[in-house]
């Protein structure tokens, strides 16, 4: 059969390049443990939410002027002149708070199901790297406005660098490239901002991948589906990314952009936590706003910074509570993977390490009062604990039998006839006088409603030992 | 052509040869980029003295003027104030300013060259944010042990009114005072060292 002229195009190009392998290596025949959950979204999502900052980013960067004396301006023209001007700029600052919010969910999920563990240290220091990649560019993204907040955000943070023993002044005079934050600094941040670090980023993406592809995904069963093969030498836990979650991710996709696009078009300041108050008033070099706190998504390190009432001190331990998160492979000692056959006390350990972060992320918005600093102490002890002291307690886990290949949870569809039973047990059928007539009306059952909540409270206790 | 072997010994000087080559290269090209984000001719000369008139400032009045982009302070003190800085000494990290950034002509006890008239850079010298005036006495937010004094609101280091730090908050020294003197009674300038011990 004589071929058509599309398809010697396609061999042509096939004979020089490995477009073929590549995709079966990475999509068609990479195969992914086929017990993925919700939580092997955000990996997806976080892909997703880099394209959108990438392309809302380069749109931004048309009308955005990298001065000091046109910066403010320059976003408000975006936000009221430009077409669609204020969409772009929304998706993007959005998009920023998007990304940490999946990319702390995507880091937990590693937490719990041990994805950091042997053989994917590598995958886990890569994402680390990834993260302190991403709070460089956001930290920059948020001085482009040159609003009160950017302006003094950015002061604190470069000056940091200068509690540094010996070098520390010399190195952020060299960062802000002048005495105090001035266009110079305005004008690198940009450089940063949308070309060093967006290229960094990329590239430490490229090697996240190419390392999670290498040793292959972890699951939430932990356990490794290359142990056991059929005979083609396929996994037999496993199935092939594409279609099968290709398509199950653009459910999670659909999802997300549900949410992201509720916060985009009905509360894109998001209260002041997304887009703060304080930066709607140009920067004013002299006069420091009676309250500033970094966005939500640094608050955890900043309360942390606050807390030690020491300045070198305060910095260590700030640059401490990241540098921990990268050793965590090798602090934990415990054989098993997953929190499903893990012992309690690393259940509680992470139950208190979940506490202790979103009460510094809390307490890092709050003025520091006398009683917020303490508190902050004590969650900074139990922050660092939960890393430090890791080496001795995962050694005393009693941990569960793992099984041999992945297990079967229960559906949705396999939990409704529970919930449902659950809610019969709450409600009870009460006789109303209703136009004269005796009628049947549902109402909430006090007695049913303490049983549930008592079984679920023995439940939780249950799940934790 | 020759049949001669491969004489790795060469090859080894070579290879170690050009690895030095590109090594001192390398360091030679990082000197122009890493000092290009230097401050610039242009920003270090923008450090020009500045000059304060403070013929029109009432007692107890603190008045705000920006030099080298930094905010600096001058306030009036009262005699009420000037008694309380002499007194309350016991909750400062450095009463005597040894640790702290100030010229000669303002290391004592008030931090100034005339007693009532202190001035200083309004940075807090934690993290650089500006620090709020709080001259009241016990104001309710503050406590009641607050004799006045310069709050930071981004990490609540505290300071009196001759900018001494107190104890147990993060900022390590007190409040900078710049160089400064007097070219007559009523006017003050900035930055200008020639005169004064800085």
């Amino acid at each position: 059969m004589k071929k058509s002229h599309l398809e010697n195009c396609g061999n042509w190009f096939l004979d020089r390049f490995p477009l073929t392998k590549l995709w079966n290596d990475h999509m068609a025949q990479y195969y992914a443990p086929k017990n993925f959950n919700f939580w092997y979204f955000f990996g997806s999502l976080a892909l997703l939410v880099l394209v959108n900052q990438l392309v809302t980013g380069i749109l931004l960067t048309m009308n955005y002027k990298p001065d000091a004396g046109l910066a403010f301006d320059s976003v408000e023209y975006i936000m009221r002149e430009v077409p669609w001007g204020w969409l772009v700029r929304y998706m993007h600052s959005t998009g920023a708070s998007a990304f940490f919010l999946v990319v702390y969910l995507h880091m937990f999920r590693g937490l719990i199901y041990g994805s950091f563990k042997q053989p994917r240290e590598l995958i886990w220091i890569f994402g680390m790297l990834l993260f302190v990649a991403l709070m460089a560019e956001a930290f920059m993204g948020y001085l482009l406005p040159w609003g009160q907040m950017s302006y003094w955000g950015a002061q604190v943070i470069i000056s940091l660098f200068s509690a540094i023993p010996v070098i520390g002044d010399d190195l952020s005079l060299w960062v802000r490239g002048d005495y105090v934050i001035s266009d110079a600094t305005l004008n690198r941040f940009f450089a940063f901002h949308v070309i060093s670090i967006p290229l960094i980023l990329i590239m430490l993406v490229f090697l996240h991948i190419v390392a999670l592809h290498e040793v292959g995904s972890n699951n939430p069963d932990g356990i490794e589906i290359k142990a056991s093969k059929d005979p083609w030498g396929h996994p037999v836990d496993g199935i092939p990314f594409h279609p099968y979650y290709t398509v199950k991710d653009i459910v999670g996709v659909s999802i997300f952009i549900f949410f992201f696009a509720t916060v985009l078009f009905y509360m894109p300041e998001m209260g002041g936590y997304f887009l703060e108050h304080a930066n709607f008033i140009p920067a004013d070099p002299l006069a420091t706003p009676e309250h500033i706190a970094p966005v939500w998504y640094f608050t955890p390190f900043y309360a942390i910074l606050r807390a030690i009432p020491d300045k070198f001190a305060g910095v260590i331990a700030m640059g401490g509570a990241i540098v921990v998160l990268f050793l965590l492979p090798w602090l934990d000692r415990s054989p098993v993977k997953s929190i499903r056959y893990r012992g309690g006390i690393y259940k509680k350990a992470i139950l208190m390490f979940v506490i202790s972060f979103l009460g510094l992320g809390y307490l890092g918005m709050q003025a520091p009062t006398a009683g917020a600093t303490i508190m902050a102490r004590i969650f900074t002890a139990m922050y660092f604990g939960f890393f430090l002291l890791m080496p001795i307690y995962t050694r005393w886990e009693k941990t569960k039998p793992v099984p041999k290949q992945l297990t079967d949870q229960p559906t949705i569809e396999d939990r409704i006839p529970g919930w449902k039973a659950t809610f019969c047990e709450m409600i009870k059928e009460v006789p109303v006088q209703k136009d004269g007539e005796t009628v049947m009306r549902k109402r909430p059952d006090t007695s049913g409603i303490i049983n549930v909540l008592i079984r679920t409270a023995k439940n939780i206790k249950a799940s934790l030992d | 052509m020759s049949n001669q072997g491969v004489d790795r010994s060469k090859r080894q000087f070579l290879t170690t040869a050009l690895t030095v080559v590109g090594a001192v290269g390398t360091g030679y090209i990082a000197v122009p980029f890493l000092s290009q984000m230097q401050p610039s001719t242009k920003a270090k000369a923008a450090g020009a003295p500045v000059e304060i008139d403070i013929s029109k400032m009432e007692t107890g009045q603190l008045i705000r003027a920006a030099w080298r982009g930094k905010p600096v302070w001058v306030l009036n003190r009262t005699p009420a104030v000037l008694e309380i800085l002499a007194k309350e000494t016991d909750k400062l990290a450095d009463p005597l300013s040894l640790e702290s950034n100030q010229p000669k002509s303002s290391n004592n006890e008030f931090r100034s060259i005339k007693p009532e008239i202190f001035v200083a850079v309004g940075l807090c010298t934690h993290l650089g944010c500006s620090p709020t005036f709080r001259p009241e006495i016990a104001p309710n937010d503050l406590g009641e042990d607050w004799k006045g004094g310069f709050f930071c609101p981004c990490h609540g280091s505290g300071f009196d009114l001759a900018g001494r730090v107190f104890r147990g908050v993060p900022a390590p020294t007190n409040l900078d005072v710049p160089p400064h003197r007097y070219l007559s009674e009523t006017r003050i300038i900035i930055g200008d060292e020639s005169g004064a011990d800085a």
